[in-house]
């Protein structure tokens, strides 16, 4: 039901982790659902330069992380937003009809962890314009 | 590549035994039993010789075993035959929230026809519960369908006393006996069971076969229709190389039980002292004794079972998962669910069955790979905290 070059995604997924101080963090999934992925970004400059995730779930679930991070690594935010899930689908090649919904969850993952990071820096603005106030 | 089978529960190799005496079918006896010249003939004496073993296996007559394309067959058969057949007497029928998928389906299709089925809950270990049962059992009740070993965690029903009680308010009892079959006695007479479901390839027996016992004077509708085999029950020309096969299969299964089983039960004791031992964060599932000798569901937490069960296939070793995810369900495991274990725990579920040639190092070398993997995918999972490593 899968094909080699999933298996090897999965076999040896890279960038594995969570990033310690990370810019943006994205959860989604339940693990009733039996999915939980993970991802953390570090932006420079409006660019992410590292991602790493942490999935609880299935072989397309993981191999879908590890590709949604190689893919983002060194994309602007605005090109990681624009991410969709077709794009981890075509490096992963054939994944069955029934897991293509883990790929979707790695693009929603990408969003929020790209939320996380607008919202994270719009905290930080506020707390230096106050301390300019002062 | 190394490869370690320990999916038995799922199916078995095909003994030597068995395949002996299959062999001939193929080419030499191959006439259809129906026919009325000698080649015909001889098949049928191959065909009523299975039918002897089985009977004699399970203590019943041989005019009681049917014989089907399988365990599926044989309990759609049972549940839909004899409601059909018995709706004169009543519209309820009973049946356990863990059964196989054949027997729930074909419930649930009996409900499309105008039947009421209750679908009576377990406990933890997977045991009916006989107060349940009184309380649901009725007048209007003409079928009582309970699985004598379940498939998924090996809890095996008190059957004996789920049938008296079911005769004392005159309703009939079948249970679907496919993995309990060669693990525990079957005596249909002493044991008062008056509908049981068998499959050959669990017991080193081919695919494709299995067999219905049906109590004689018990009333069923057919399911099968054209022709007059199995005594006018089940059309279609006979599996004869089947039935043979099924037929030693059965044979060997009951003359080597207590060896196998004492051998199972080994492997299983030996398999768990080594899980204590070498993991922590893990639950076994099903009856603590009251189960199959071979069978080991376990569930890893904070880790989800067809990653494990895809890790050790890429390793050689062969298991199934305790949750549907792998067979293109994404719910969980409806036994899993009736035993209350909570869905982030029955992710993490696979189910290991050993077998008659399973080696000692077949199962150091599982546990070992086992090690690495449940640590790898520990360490990918966002669940795992540093104290639950």
């Amino acid at each position: 039901m899968y094909t080699k070059k999933v298996m090897n995604i999965f076999q040896n997924p890279k960038h594995v982790g969570v990033i310690r101080g990370a810019d943006g963090v994205g959860q989604v999934g339940n693990a009733v659902c039996g999915d939980i992925m993970k991802i953390t970004i570090k932006v420079e400059d409006n660019k992410i330069v590292d991602a790493k995730f942490k999935t609880f779930g299935c072989v397309a679930a993981i191999a879908s992380s590890s590709v949604a991070c190689g893919l983002i690594i060194g994309k602007t935010l605005e090109e990681a937003k624009a991410l969709t899930n077709k794009q981890v689908l075509e490096v992963l090649g054939e994944v069955p009809a029934n897991k293509i919904h883990c790929s979707v969850l790695a693009e929603e993952a990408i969003n929020l962890a790209i939320e996380d990071y607008h919202k994270k820096q719009e905290k930080l603005a506020r707390k230096l314009e106050k301390q300019n106030k002062k | 590549m190394r490869r370690v089978y320990l999916d038995n529960a799922a199916t078995t190799y095909v003994s030597n035994e068995v395949l002996t005496e299959m062999l001939p079918i193929f080419n030499t006896t191959y006439g259809n039993p129906s026919s009325l010249h000698g080649f015909g003939r001889d098949a049928m004496a191959e065909l009523d010789k299975a039918r002897d073993r089985i009977a004699k296996a399970i203590n019943c007559k041989p005019t009681e075993i049917y014989f089907t394309s399988g365990g599926t067959e044989a309990n759609n058969w049972a549940l839909i035959g004899l409601a059909m057949a018995n709706r004169n007497k009543g519209n309820h029928i009973i049946t356990s929230q863990i059964e196989h998928h054949s027997v729930l389906d074909s419930c649930k299709y009996l409900e499309t026809q105008g039947f009421r089925v209750t679908y009576l809950p377990v406990d933890e270990c997977g045991l009916v519960s006989i107060a349940d049962l009184l309380h649901y059992l009725d007048q209007d009740t003409i079928l009582v369908s309970i699985i004598g070993a379940n498939n998924e965690i090996g809890t095996i029903q008190n059957i004996e006393t789920i049938a008296r009680i079911c005769h004392e308010k005159n309703a009939i009892f079948h249970t679907d006996c496919v993995q309990a079959l060669g693990a525990i006695n079957l005596d249909v007479v002493g044991m008062d069971i008056d509908a049981m479901s068998i499959s050959g390839h669990k017991v080193y027996g081919p695919k494709g076969i299995g067999a219905l016992y049906l109590k004689s004077g018990i009333k069923i509708n057919n399911l099968i229709h054209g022709g007059n085999q199995e005594r006018g029950k089940r059309g279609g020309t006979n599996n004869v190389v089947g039935a043979v096969g099924m037929g030693k299969a059965v044979e060997i299964a009951v003359r080597d039980m207590s060896i196998n089983n004492k051998k199972l039960r080994n492997m299983r004791e030996f398999f768990i002292s080594e899980l204590n031992k070498r993991f922590t964060n893990f639950k076994i599932n099903g009856h603590p004794a009251q189960k199959l000798p071979g069978l080991v569901n376990v569930s890893f937490e904070f880790i989800e079972g067809e990653s494990i069960l895809m890790m050790l296939d890429l390793a050689g070793i062969a298991v199934s998962t305790g949750s549907a995810c792998s067979s293109n369900s994404l719910e969980q495991s409806h036994v899993l669910k009736a035993i209350g274990l909570p869905a982030e725990i029955g992710q993490g579920s696979i189910r290991i069955s050993f077998g008659k040639s399973t080696t000692k190092d077949e199962v150091v070398y599982t546990l070992d790979q086992l090690e690495i993997i449940v640590k790898k995918l520990r360490d990918i999972s966002p669940l795992t905290t540093k104290r639950s490593k």
